[in-house]
């Protein structure tokens, strides 16, 4: 057996572990620098994981969803920064392996993902328009075979780092703002001249610069299918699931420290029970809320991915909006209390019980695809959409 | 039918471009329809033909040109008249 299917025999779950060793290590000072988890992302591409959600056929392992959600919770707990840039790079890699499959070029390019270990990153936001990424100032123009494309892209996340950008524009020079297409663009195709520097609260690796970014490329790697459709059936509900999925991850590690920090208070003084378990009792409650959110939103997913329908359906839409903001704000209100249990030690940075860091990076959660536009969008569906009083439905 | 639904689409798509110039088969999305907008043409179809659209129709595809609104009333409220 050669190295790459040694690593392909052990488990998805085994390997994303071994990461997570690496990038728990080597947290804290990504955080205190602003720097890239470099070593984190060395070692997915080491474990192979970035291109496990590829079609086996085309050199991946066909890697579900609910698998990689497992994967982004794992790394979350380690260090939110290589977490959700492994769930933004698995985001785009659902465009390609959803959009791409008939068309030859990205094809290839899903090959070279997976052999290759290429991180793929994602260009949508735009100065001018607001956050809102369903709308596009910029427009790709093609000529002939060559397509070119200038975006003042004010967050791209690991710009620098990414082997690839995913670049939303509208669809030609003439197209309404929603009116979009993504296309592929290579390192090597593209330019970046640095605009925003990207000094956070927070998810301070993710290395989420602006940049004025200039590409021209061969015009068939602009994804064959509408924007609006990439985002309504692919890119929606693996956003809204594998950042749940990071952010879990964060609430899990945090809620993990309080407990032990009750435990040695309870082995320190026994027969009492301490000032702090009752919350971390509430607390557990609140995890398991989190928990069970994802897990809903994976079934949902996974019963809708196989109908197109279900998938553009306002339902879908709605319920997948209310995971995004219900585990957003509840891992703020879970570290917060993580935060109580643990007291100044919590507080602290270098402690066993350090909470700083997972609740400046929960912080970002309510704001990446802010929670109002989201509840905007959901009060407009929810103008004409009828809720499902069923329980199990 | 035809003529109220370019009306309403005029009124409430919020389309840069005027509702004469679209085909009854052109993509409504690619004319500019915002999901806003659509929802708040929905609403108005649901009142000016006083139907509503049940689960299965909301969706991208039964607003995505005049025609596809068209049938999905049509298929809600068949005793109206499709002009």
């Amino acid at each position: 057996m050669n190295k790459i299917s040694e690593i392909k025999a052990m488990s998805l779950v085994e390997r994303a572990r071994r990461v997570a060793a690496v990038a728990s290590k080597h947290a804290d000072d990504v955080d205190a620098k602003g720097r890239f988890p470099q070593e984190s992302i060395d070692a997915m591409k080491a474990e192979r994981l970035l291109g496990i959600q590829i079609p086996a056929a085309f050199g991946g392992e066909s890697a579900s969803t609910a698998e990689i959600a497992e994967i982004c919770s794992i790394l979350g707990q380690a260090c939110a920064a290589a977490a959700m840039t492994f769930s933004m790079h698995q985001i785009k890699a659902s465009s390609v392996v959803s959009h791409g499959v008939d068309a030859s070029w990205h094809q290839d390019f899903m090959k070279r993902i997976a052999a290759e270990q290429l991180l793929l990153g994602s260009a949508t936001t735009e100065g001018g328009i607001g956050g809102n990424l369903r709308n596009s100032i910029c427009a790709i123009e093609v000529d002939g075979d060559t397509c070119r494309l200038e975006k003042d892209a004010t967050v791209i996340s690991y710009g620098e780092q990414a082997d690839a950008i995913l670049v939303t524009s509208r669809a030609h020079a003439d197209a309404a703002g929603s009116d979009q297409v993504m296309t592929v663009f290579l390192k090597g195709q593209y330019t970046l001249e640095k605009t925003h520097v990207w000094d956070t609260l927070g998810m301070r690796g993710t290395c989420s610069d602006g940049f004025l970014f200039k590409a021209e490329a061969p015009a068939e790697q602009i994804l064959p299918k509408p924007f609006a459709e990439i985002a309504a059936q692919s890119m929606l509900a693996n956003s809204h699931i594998l950042w749940s999925a990071v952010w879990y991850g964060i609430a899990a590690d945090a809620v993990n420290r309080a407990q032990a920090f009750v435990r040695g208070a309870a082995r320190k003084q026994p027969g009492t029970v301490p000032p702090g378990a009752l919350r971390l009792a509430e607390v557990s409650s609140l995890l398991q809320l989190v928990k069970s959110n994802v897990q809903a939103a994976l079934e949902k997913f996974e019963a809708a991915q196989a109908d197109e329908e279900k998938l553009s359906s306002m339902a879908f839409a709605v319920a997948m909006n209310n995971v995004k903001i219900a585990s957003s704000q509840t891992i703020l209100t879970i570290i917060n209390h993580c935060m109580l249990i643990c007291g100044i030690l919590g507080y602290k940075n270098g402690t066993p019980f350090s909470l700083g860091r997972h609740l400046r990076d929960a912080h970002s959660a309510q704001l990446m695809i802010s929670n109002d536009r989201i509840l905007g969008n959901t009060s407009n569906m929810l103008l004409v959409h009828k809720q499902d009083t069923s329980l199990l439905g | 039918m035809n003529s109220t639904i370019r009306e309403l689409l005029s009124k409430h798509g919020g389309l840069p471009v005027s509702v004469e110039t679209l085909a009854d088969d052109a993509d409504l999305y690619e004319a500019g329809l915002s999901s806003f907008a659509s929802v708040q043409l929905m609403l108005a179809l649901e009142d000016e033909f006083d139907v509503e659209f049940p689960e299965n129709l909301l969706n991208r595809k039964s607003f995505q040109s005049i025609a596809a609104i068209t049938a999905a009333i049509s298929s809600i409220a068949p005793d109206s008249q499709v002009a």
